[in-house]
Formats: C-alpha cells, sequence, structure tokens
C-alpha cells in the first residue's frame, strides 16, 4: 500500500506527513499539484501548509490543480482521503466535506497543542479510537473556525474539549461551530481536521496521542487496497 | 551621501557619475551595507576555529557540525521599517533573513525573533507590538519556517524606536554549500522570482542609516512589502537548483537590490558583469535605471549559472512557477556596465561598490555620566517585602508569559523542536542523526548601559550557559549590534566598548564569532536607545540528550539546588532595581572567564547525563523569579531557604537552579566538586504555595496559583482587554 502526500506551491507539513506515515508503517510519496496519475496510490493525504499562498481564500485556488481530479475520482470510489488543516480547507473547498473554515474567533493565529474528544469511530481517521477517548494534538491555523450548518452532527468526528473530555466554550479555541475539530463524510472514507496529528507522533516531541488517528487512517488504506470497502 | 563622499565617487571614476551610478554608490555605501562606522573595529572579534567553514562577510556564517552537516546561521535587523509599517516591515525582515541562509544552500530550519518596545500601556506601543508578532506570524507561518524561540523586553528607551531582530539557522549537507560568487566570465546572471517594483526603494540609505524625526510617517514608501507565497516557491526552486548542482553561486537581492547582487558576486569572482535592465521582469513600465538598480522589491534571488545548464535551470523555475530572466553575463576585467534601452548607463569598477566605501574612524569617548551612573546606588539598609516585589516581577511584561506572542508562531513544523519556546534555551533535532542543535538569544540593554563591556560579556556567558541548559556545548556566536546615532562620541564608546567585551568573553570560551549585523542611528528626536546588543548563539550536542532538563518537570520531594554563587547582593541593572525600585544606576558585577567556562561544562554534563529533570539559570528577575517559574510551569509549590534578601533578586551571571530527586545529590555534588563549582541545595518542592524561609520561619509566601496569574496575564491582560 501507498498513500500520495498531495503537494500544492505553499504546503509545507508534506514532509511531516510522510515521516509519520513512516513511523507507524505506511508507505508514503510525494507527489506534485500538476499530476494527474494516481494509479498506483491506495490513500491521499491533502497535509497542512498554505496551498496557493492561500490566496484569494484558503483552499479557493487549490481546489483547481490538476491534481484534485484523481483525487476527486479516488473519494468518489471509496478510497482513504485525509485532509489535515490546509487540507482540510481543501476538502470543503472541493466541496468533498460540507461546511467552510472561517478565521479564528479572535483573529489571531493558533499554535498550540489543544485536547480532542472523539465523537465517532465511524471514520477512517477514528476507527481505532474509542469514543470519549480525548487525545492532546497540536492545533496551527489561522483559518481553524469550522462552521456549518448546526443541524448536521453525525459526521463529527472530533471535538475541542478540555484534558477531561468536556466539550465546553471555554474548551473553543477559535469559535467552531459545536466545537468541531475534525468531520468526515458519510460513506466515512473521506476526513479532514484542523489540528496535525502528525505532531504527535514522538514522545520527544510532546506527545503521541496523534498515533491511533495515523493508524485508523493506515489500516483503512491496506483494507482499500486489499479490496474491501472502509466506510461505514 | 555626503560631499566627501561624492568626491570619492569623482575620484574613483575620475568624471562626474552618471545618474544610475550615483544610485549605486548612494545605496552601496550607506551605512546599512557598507559598515562604514563600524568596520574599523568589527575586526577585533575572534573569528577562527577549526570547526567555522564560513565566517563574517559571506551571507550567512556556517559551521561543521560533523559527520558531513553543516549548520548556517544569521542575524538581522529591521528596526526602522519596522516602525514605520510594523506588519510589513518585521515581515520582510524574516523574508530577508530567510534568503541570507538558503543562499548559502541551506534549508532554513527555525527563526527567532527578538523583539524590543516602549511599555505596553501607551497604545501606540500595543499596537506597534501586535503589529510586529501579526507580520512574523503572517510571513514566518506561511513560508513554512518554524519561529521557535527569541526575545521579548519593554524599556523607556525603545519608545519611537523598537528593536526587531530576527536570526535563522539552516542545515545542509557540506557538498551542498553555494557561495555568492558570479563564477568564472561567460557564466549568466539569471534573476528569480518576484519581480522588480518601486517598493523599498532607498531602504538601506533613507531608513536603515538615518535617525528617526517626527515625520516619519513619511519614510512609508520606503518600506518593503513581503509575499510569503513567493519567498516558500523561491526557497523550494533553490534547493532542487542547488540539488541538481545548477548553480556557480548565487546571491539574494536584499538591501541595495541589483546593484548588491550583481556587483558583490562579481567582485568576489575578480571578475566584471553586463546587465541588461530591459531583461528585468518589472511589476510597473518606465522605471529610471536607478529606480531598478536600487529597488528592493522582495523575493528575488540572482543565480549565476553556466550556459549549458541555462535550460534546466529555467525548467525548475517553471515547475516552482517562478520568472526567471536572463539579465546579464560576467565579463573578463573588473567593470560592471549597466544598459538601459540600449545605453550605457553605469560604468563602475564592480569591487569600488562593495570594497571602496569609505570607512570612519568615528571618534569616541566614555561620556562623563557613567561614573554618575556607577556612583548612583540605592540604600537597602532595609529589607523589601520579598513576596510583593516577586510578584511585581512575575507580573512584568518583559519576564511574565510570552505565550501569547510565540503562539501565533509555527513552532513545530518540520518536526524537529524538542526544546520548544518558554525554556533557556531551544533544542531542535537534526532527524536521522544523533545530533541536536541549541539555541538561545540573548540581550539586556539596562546591563550594556550601565557597563557596555561587562555588559556585553555577560551576555556571551548568559547565552553560552543557556544551551548548555539543553545539554549543548558552545559552538558559534552571531550578533547583531543596535546602537544609537554613530556620530556621538558617547554611543560610538558604547560601540567600542561592546566589540571589546564580547570578544573577550568569546575568547574566553574558545567560540568564534561568524557573522553579525549593525544597526546604527537607533535614536528619535535626538534620544539614543540604551546599547543592546544581541548574542545569538549556537550549541551543538551530540548525541542529542533523549530527556533534556525542562521547566515543566519539576516534582513533589525533589531537591532544588542552585549551581554557583549563592550569596550575592548586586542589584545594580536587575529587573528588581527596574520594577520594583524603579531605578537605573550602581555597576552591574562583572562575569568571570574561569567561572563561566565552569558553570558551563558543569550544566551541559549535567543535563546531558539525564538525571536533572529541570534546570534554569539564573538571569531576569533573580533566584525568586528562576525558581517561581519552574514552579509555575511545573504547577507545584516550593519551600526555598534563604538568608539575606537581595540573594533572591540578585542576577550576578554564572548560575543555574537544578531540580533532582534525591538519589541525585550525589552525582550532583560530585560533578559540581570536579568543577570547581558551590552546589548549595537551597530547598524541596511540594505543596502548592512557594515560601522562602529564613531562620527556620516563613517570611513570604504566594500561592503558585497567584504566581501564575501574574505572570500568565503579564502581557495577556495588556493586549486582550
Amino acid at each position: 500500500m501507498n498513500v500520495a502526500v498531495v503537494v500544492f506551491p505553499g504546503s509545507n507539513c508534506e514532509h511531516d506527513v510522510v515521516h509519520a506515515l513512516n513511523i507507524v508503517g505506511c508507505d508514503a510519496e510525494l507527489v506534485w499539484h500538476r499530476d494527474t496519475d494516481l494509479s498506483g496510490f491506495d490513500g491521499v493525504v491533502l497535509p497542512g501548509g498554505f496551498a496557493h499562498g492561500d490566496y484569494l481564500r484558503t483552499g479557493a485556488i487549490a481546489r483547481f490543480s490538476p491534481v484534485m481530479t484523481p483525487v476527486q475520482e479516488m473519494a468518489g470510489a471509496g478510497a482513504p482521503v485525509l485532509g489535515i488543516c490546509n487540507g482540510f480547507q481543501i476538502l470543503t473547498e472541493a466541496g468533498l466535506l460540507p461546511g467552510v473554515l472561517l478565521a479564528n474567533r479572535d483573529l489571531r493565529f493558533i499554535c498550540r497543542p489543544v485536547h480532542l474528544r472523539v465523537e465517532s469511530t465511524d471514520s477512517i481517521l477514528t476507527r481505532s479510537a474509542s469514543i470519549g477517548d480525548v487525545l492532546e494534538v497540536p492545533l496551527n491555523s489561522y483559518e481553524g473556525q469550522y462552521t456549518a450548518d448546526p443541524k448536521r452532527g453525525s459526521d463529527v468526528t472530533l471535538t475541542y474539549s478540555d484534558r477531561d473530555g468536556l466539550v465546553s466554550p471555554a474548551a473553543n479555541p477559535n469559535g467552531s461551530t459545536y466545537n468541531i475539530a475534525g468531520i468526515t463524510n458519510e460513506a466515512g472514507n473521506i476526513a479532514g481536521l484542523m489540528p496535525h496529528p502528525e505532531r504527535a507522533i514522538e514522545a520527544i516531541l510532546g506527545s503521541t496521542d496523534g498515533l491511533v488517528l495515523l493508524e485508523s487512517f493506515t489500516t483503512a488504506v491496506s483494507e482499500f487496497a486489499d479490496g474491501k470497502t472502509v466506510g461505514v | 551621501m555626503t560631499d566627501d563622499e561624492f568626491a570619492s565617487v569623482v575620484g574613483l571614476l575620475g568624471r562626474e557619475p552618471r545618474i544610475a551610478e550615483l544610485a549605486m554608490y548612494s545605496v552601496m555605501w550607506s551605512e546599512h551595507c557598507s559598515y562604514k562606522s563600524s568596520r574599523p573595529h568589527l575586526g577585533r572579534f575572534p573569528t577562527e576555529a577549526p570547526w567555522v567553514v564560513v565566517g563574517p562577510g559571506e551571507n550567512a556564517g556556517v559551521v561543521d557540525l560533523g559527520d558531513g552537516w553543516l549548520a548556517a546561521l544569521r542575524i538581522e535587523s529591521h528596526n526602522h521599517p519596522a516602525f514605520v509599517e510594523p506588519y510589513q516591515g518585521a515581515a520582510t525582515g524574516v523574508g530577508g533573513i530567510l534568503r541570507d541562509v538558503f543562499t548559502m544552500g541551506a534549508r532554513p530550519i527555525a527563526l527567532w525573533d527578538q523583539i524590543r518596545f516602549g511599555h505596553l500601556d501607551d497604545p501606540q506601543n500595543r499596537f506597534l507590538f501586535s503589529g510586529v508578532v501579526a507580520g512574523i506570524a503572517g510571513y514566518g507561518n506561511a513560508v513554512g519556517v518554524p519561529t521557535v524561540g527569541g526575545e521579548l523586553d519593554f524599556e523607556e528607551c525603545y519608545q519611537g524606536n523598537p528593536l526587531v531582530n530576527v536570526m535563522c539557522l539552516g542545515i545542509l549537507r557540506r557538498e551542498q554549500l553555494v557561495l555568492g560568487t558570479a563564477g568564472d566570465p561567460g557564466t549568466i546572471s539569471v534573476l528569480l522570482g518576484a519581480s522588480t517594483g518601486r517598493d523599498g526603494i532607498g531602504g538601506a540609505s533613507v531608513l536603515a542609516s538615518a535617525s528617526f524625526e517626527e515625520d516619519s510617517g513619511a519614510k512609508r514608501p520606503s518600506v518593503q512589502v513581503g509575499d510569503p507565497f513567493q519567498e516558500k516557491k523561491l526557497i523550494e526552486a533553490c534547493l532542487e537548483l542547488y540539488d541538481k548542482n545548477l548553480v556557480v553561486g548565487i546571491q539574494d537581492l536584499g538591501a541595495a537590490g541589483l546593484s548588491c547582487s550583481t556587483s558583490e558576486p562579481a567582485a568576489r569572482a575578480g571578475a566584471g558583469m553586463e546587465v541588461d535592465l530591459d531583461l528585468v521582469h518589472v511589476r510597473e513600465s518606465d522605471m529610471t535605471p536607478g529606480e531598478l538598480l536600487m529597488s528592493e522589491s522582495q523575493e528575488r534571488m540572482m543565480a549565476f549559472v553556466h550556459p549549458d545548464q541555462l535550460n534546466d535551470v529555467l525548467a525548475v523555475a517553471e515547475k516552482w512557477e517562478i520568472n526567471a530572466s536572463v539579465v546579464g553575463e560576467v565579463k573578463p576585467g573588473g567593470m560592471l556596465r549597466v544598459f538601459k534601452d540600449g545605453n550605457l548607463v553605469a560604468e563602475v569598477p564592480a569591487s569600488s561598490l562593495s570594497e571602496d566605501a569609505p570607512t570612519y574612524d568615528r571618534p569616541f569617548s566614555e561620556p562623563a555620566r557613567q561614573t554618575d551612573l556607577w556612583a548612583d546606588t540605592i540604600d537597602y539598609s532595609e529589607a523589601r517585602d520579598v513576596a510583593e516585589s516577586l510578584l511585581a516581577i512575575l507580573e512584568d511584561p518583559s519576564i511574565g508569559d510570552p505565550s501569547w506572542v510565540y503562539e501565533q508562531y509555527d513552532h513545530m513544523l518540520f518536526l524537529n523542536t524538542v526544546v520548544g519556546p518558554g525554556d533557556d534555551g531551544n533544542l531542535l533535532r537534526i532527524k536521522g542523526t544523533s545530533k541536536g542543535l541549541a539555541v538561545s538569544t540573548d540581550g539586556n540593554g539596562r546591563l550594556c548601559y550601565l557597563d557596555p563591556r561587562g555588559g556585553a560579556a555577560r551576555l556571551v556567558y548568559e547565552s553560552a550557559l543557556n544551551v548548555a541548559m539543553v545539554g549543548a556545548s558552545p559552538l558559534a556566536v552571531v550578533d547583531n549590534l543596535n546602537f544609537g546615532n554613530p556620530e556621538k562620541t558617547d554611543v560610538m564608546w558604547q560601540f567600542t566598548e561592546t566589540v571589546e567585551g564580547m570578544s573577550q568573553a568569546c575568547e574566553a570560551l574558545g567560540i568564534p564569532v561568524i557573522g553579525g549585523n549593525v544597526s546604527f542611528y537607533n535614536e528619535t528626536n535626538g534620544v539614543d536607545i540604551y546599547p543592546t546588543p544581541i548574542v545569538g548563539m549556537l550549541g551543538l550536542a551530540d548525541p542529542m540528550p533523549e530527556q533534556p532538563p525542562r521547566l515543566d518537570r519539576g516534582e513533589p520531594g525533589m531537591d532544588v539546588w542552585l549551581l554557583g554563587a549563592d550569596n550575592p547582593t548586586n542589584l545594580a541593572g536587575s529587573a528588581f532595581e527596574k520594577i520594583v525600585e524603579k531605578h537605573l544606576g550602581g555597576r552591574p558585577t562583572e562575569g568571570d572567564p574561569g567561572t563561566a567556562r565552569a558553570i558551563i561544562a558543569l550544566a551541559t554534563r549535567l543535563a546531558a547525563e539525564g538525571r536533572i529533570p529541570s534546570m534554569h539559570d539564573v538571569s531576569d528577575g533573580g533566584l525568586a523569579a528562576t525558581i517561581a517559574e519552574i514552579c509555575i510551569r511545573s504547577k507545584i509549590g516550593a519551600r526555598i531557604d534563604y538568608s539575606d534578601w537581595r540573594h533572591l533578586f540578585s542576577e550576578d551571571p554564572h548560575r543555574f537552579v537544578a531540580v533532582a530527586a534525591p538519589e541525585a545529590e550525589d552525582s550532583i555534588v560530585a560533578a559540581a566538586d570536579e568543577a570547581g563549582v558551590t552546589a548549595t541545595h537551597i530547598g524541596f518542592l511540594g505543596g502548592s504555595m512557594i515560601e522562602f524561609v529564613r531562620d527556620d520561619r516563613v517570611t513570604a509566601a504566594i500561592s503558585t496559583e497567584s504566581a501564575t496569574s501574574a505572570w500568565r496575564g503579564a502581557i495577556r491582560n495588556l493586549m486582550e482587554h
């Protein structure tokens, strides 16, 4: 199994994602945004960064990059597709996930570890976790305020909480609707989140709580490579 | 440009200069580019060591880390642009320092910012402070290089003249090292990156080399505008060019733009160059030759390329979606010839722009006020309130929690940040090796004002001790010398004393200076800033400790040890005197080379051995603040013995606190004995109160909670309410 990590001009977390996937035993390769052939890959990660400078609006230009055509096709075919931070923003712009990401409530960039409560395990990102688990994972974004129709909710995978798992306004770092940090599509094979699981993989860097998320993804990729359906 | 300088140009050329030529000389001979006031003194710095690969004079200093790895380090100031336009001034400072580092072939892996403002109760200072922080964040985060630390200080003297310094570290393999040389005749000059516009014209001369008066807002058009996305693509494109071995040399376009990036590389190669300005990709038409040559438009690089490899270079540029224009060719002889519309608009010896710049042996003398300052001491026969003083110190923005700032910076990208912002030194791993790079940057304007020579030396000792706190040995220094108007004899005296003090301390520790920057004219309306040299220290830990000490690892029952002198009473220049007594005077204690060497080696050893969970050097705020910071970060109380209250607030050098389990006692005492350093058991961690005990009686106590609240709110409360 092999995962494509897409590099847009302005991406900057691509090497970190490859490093982290390798640690959880998954092969990964960088793919340039102008490539249109993703055959040979069993999953896709859109990494964090500032694709096309975030100009116009985050993800608004990246969704037109040539690579997004095969990404859409793979997503439609049920392959695991994960968007982290800027990658999440691109997935919402591309219409692969609902909602939008607005500027943080306090109009300041936020880089610090936050606590996440697992709300659902029906996704390629959370399938190996348990509902109620609390994970410490760094957040690193300016446009991180997830905003969506509040009537939705079944697709929420992760919410911002305190260290005890209490989901409250006080634990909401950026004003996201219902404290939402991560969501999935109905089929469960496309997932996006604002925090960076690849930054919480090694104890020497502070936390290993991102492991369960990337292991979930890797397991899903492996199953998809074996011809199984990976969603719900 | 002065009349004398104009006469020198006429003498050099044997004729009156053309307008474009005059423009080139005026920027290249500015203080900012030519170091004309400082150069006669900078030769004093010790610059040699077996591990120095590239010393001062290139775009960045480079040292050998072993096993084929090199590190490139550079520091710069963007003081004046940041005052005129805080966001863009700070942002373009970040962009410029990055180019200095990847020009050497290195991938930039981390940034540090040292920023200083007037007090935050003034709305203008809050505006400048938040603008500078947003600019650093906006550019650094988007360009994809983590800002892992820095420094923050607030003093009256920076009112009207904030300091914004920025340092960048890069790493590279030895075979990737590139220099700023134009190569042999026939080599092609390729201008890469952003198009050239009218922004930043004369930034080096109008802004960076002059003082401020009331109308400084009128200088805003001289500030450049940054585009981090363009820079990110430029970094990746250049690194790919180096990887494929496609460039002979490369030079960034910073101060003095095209004038500098053509003349300097040609001069280094002992050659000349022909440049056709019609081939430069521009963002506005009708620019004059002088404007094209002086423009400081950001995100541009000049690559020197072998003709056979030109197509490969252009293909890399196309891949990364950056513009590339062939603008010139290296020629034999030493003349730089510039054409526009088919006409020769400049013809000057390339080396004359950089090497024939005038130097000024500016007069200097110790100001009479210095002796008065030293005599101006406070009577401390009456003891002060320890608890109240400590709380006041913790809630001072210069000492309180800086997380309001660093949480706006991506400080984790690249997964190298083992010890990030908020501790004494930062520690970055080099993945795939056993090596860790430790970095600290230190400045202290008050100390250097009271004693420029002694203060500068203490900065070197302090930053070396800071890198030792995470288990590294100091390896190299870069410096940023922020001073007032060099045409004043007392400022020049401060400058020469600083260079001397820094040199002596570097010699004592055997650390070379591998680069630096001088920023003069930091005066507004005739008032000079404190002399504010900044020391950037690079240390190497190989192997890197698996568990470097951190401030947040204190546990109940652990012993608190003080390593180094346990009875200093000097409070001159301390945070206590500034914050509690509102006083600046007296003579600070000078550093001692032998003691410095011993304490640094001891700290490196203890941190590397891994038995000490928490170590913290005693500096701003003295021992009391050191203990409080460990307690706040570890969420714990402490009980500390003392005999004289001044011991708790003195900032005398060469001391640190170690916190460890009782089992570690023998190894701490043995290591200290061997190093000839005093180890004093001063108390324990535990409970929820920070208590100070004299003669078995608690004489002062604050709860860790109230200390935390004061410290946490120091900046946050002023900026968010």
